[in-house]
């Protein structure tokens, strides 16, 4: 199975362990990991489903080109890990 | 005048008037951006918008003074339809900023940037884009005046009767329901934007209010600092009178209503348009109180030279009473007036830069 992980920057916001679930794709990855801690979801996408601007998605260390579609295939192994991209003063 | 509620860059601050001096406590949010504060005229509740930079808009919820805040849903814009093109709605449907937040009996309004008005029944556990305002068609003819896109900044709740609320767009002129958000019309009748083409400059669905506020026990009155100077209503707003342009400028974000006189009202001058710092360093309040007709401009407690402090449009807040007034400045800066305007005193000028205050 995949396995999700939250960088510090948003588990200091809402509290997420990393998890291995059962997904096929990166949005039912990321869906299933936000079954352990619901209000993590408005945190990383926004209101229509997209990654925020300034939050960055990897799979494999790669980082995922397309926000809003997700439709990422994922393999048993693969690692999803989503980070806040630096910005602000 | 016991207490004046600071939302800044950086947090919550909280400043108190114990034995006649003036203290800030530690900030709640310390490092978040929070964009407004309520502290609810009904249940007393206080409330936060947060802006986090990289997560989104959060609002959160305290009913006991400020030690404990629960997080609370957020205004958040339903699916965007997928069958609207790029070219026939630009406006991204997701929530980058809780802009005014105000409260009526039982209720709450958020209004946002993107200009999406926001309605909550059962104190922030849920929001309701108001929907008879966001799918007018004047609306996509709203523009965004210092930010990408149009937003709704200043609610006002009629006092008579909370089904009549009164919003202020920038750039989409003043608009009122007067059934709880069923139907709406746009009141900015007399309003000029000097800076729009020669056929466009009275269309009321495309004025900059930077700020509009009315008078508590009149609330007919209305005040408007527009991105082009005063304009003043009394009768509710059907139309705006111009205001002759007082020293040292017309220019600038804030003003606050007396709210039992309805002759006056406090403004803060900036340069202009292409200048948004004070004229000749000196930062200055205006009071009118005769309707617009003449100004005073007080100075005393305020820095009166070399300084350049701009005054946001929430950063300016009158007490209930009228006796008292909070000044906060996008350099930190916070000042209080217990003599209705006419000096200050500053609490502090090292605070991060200041988005809204709320007096007790």
């Amino acid at each position: 199975m995949p396995v999700v992980e939250f960088a510090p920057a948003l588990t200091r916001h809402v509290p997420c362990p990393a998890q291995r679930v059962a997904a096929a794709t990166l949005r039912s990855a990321l869906d299933a990991a936000f079954a352990a801690a619901p209000p993590l979801r408005a945190y990383v996408l926004d209101e229509q489903g997209a990654v925020r601007k300034h939050v960055a998605v990897f799979v494999n260390a790669q980082m995922i080109a397309d926000r809003a579609r997700l439709d990422v295939p994922l393999a048993d192994g693969d690692k999803v890990v989503v980070i806040q991209a630096l910005t602000g003063g | 005048m016991q207490t004046v509620w600071i939302g800044t860059r950086k947090g919550l601050f909280v400043a108190r008037r114990d034995a006649g001096k003036w203290t800030l406590g530690k900030p709640s949010f310390p490092g978040e951006p929070v964009t407004q504060v309520l502290v609810h005229p009904h249940d007393g509740a206080w409330y936060v918008a947060l802006r986090l930079g990289h997560f989104g808009v959060k609002m959160w919820k305290s009913t006991d003074g400020g030690s404990l805040w629960q997080p609370i849903a957020a205004p958040a814009f339903p699916p965007k339809p997928g069958d609207a093109s790029p070219q026939d709605d630009p406006t991204p449907w997701t929530v980058d900023l809780i802009w005014g937040l105000e409260g009526g009996p039982g209720e709450l309004w958020a209004g946002c940037l993107p200009a999406g008005l926001f309605h909550s029944r059962d104190g922030g556990a849920s929001w309701r884009l108001v929907r008879s305002l966001w799918d007018r068609p004047e609306r996509k003819q709203w523009f965004g005046g210092g930010y990408d896109h149009a937003g709704i900044h200043s609610i006002l709740v009629d006092p008579r009767d909370p089904k009549h609320v009164t919003v202020a767009v920038s750039c989409g002129g003043v608009w009122q329901t007067r059934d709880r958000g069923e139907s709406w019309a746009c009141t900015s009748r007399g309003m000029v934007a000097e800076f729009m083409p020669p056929e466009r400059r009275e269309d009321p669905n495309i004025q900059d209010p930077h700020r509009i506020d009315h008078c508590a026990a009149r609330p007919d009155v209305l005040w408007c600092q527009h991105h082009g100077g005063l304009y003043r209503s009394d009768d509710g707003g059907l139309q705006w009178q111009p205001i002759a342009p007082p020293a040292p400028s017309a220019f600038g974000f804030a003003v606050a209503a007396h709210p039992a006189d309805p002759q006056r009202a406090w403004f803060v001058p900036a340069h202009s348009d292409a200048q948004r710092i004070p004229v000749n360093g000196r930062v200055v309040v205006n009071e009118t109180r005769d309707g617009g007709r003449s100004f005073a401009t007080h100075g005393e407690g305020l820095p009166q030279h070399d300084a350049y402090h701009l005054v946001y449009r929430h950063a300016l807040a009158v007490s209930p009473d009228g006796s008292a007034l909070a000044m906060g400045s996008t350099t930190g800066g916070l000042w209080i007036s217990e003599d209705e305007g006419r000096s200050w005193l500053c609490v502090s000028h090292d605070l991060p830069p200041i988005a809204a205050v709320r007096c007790s």
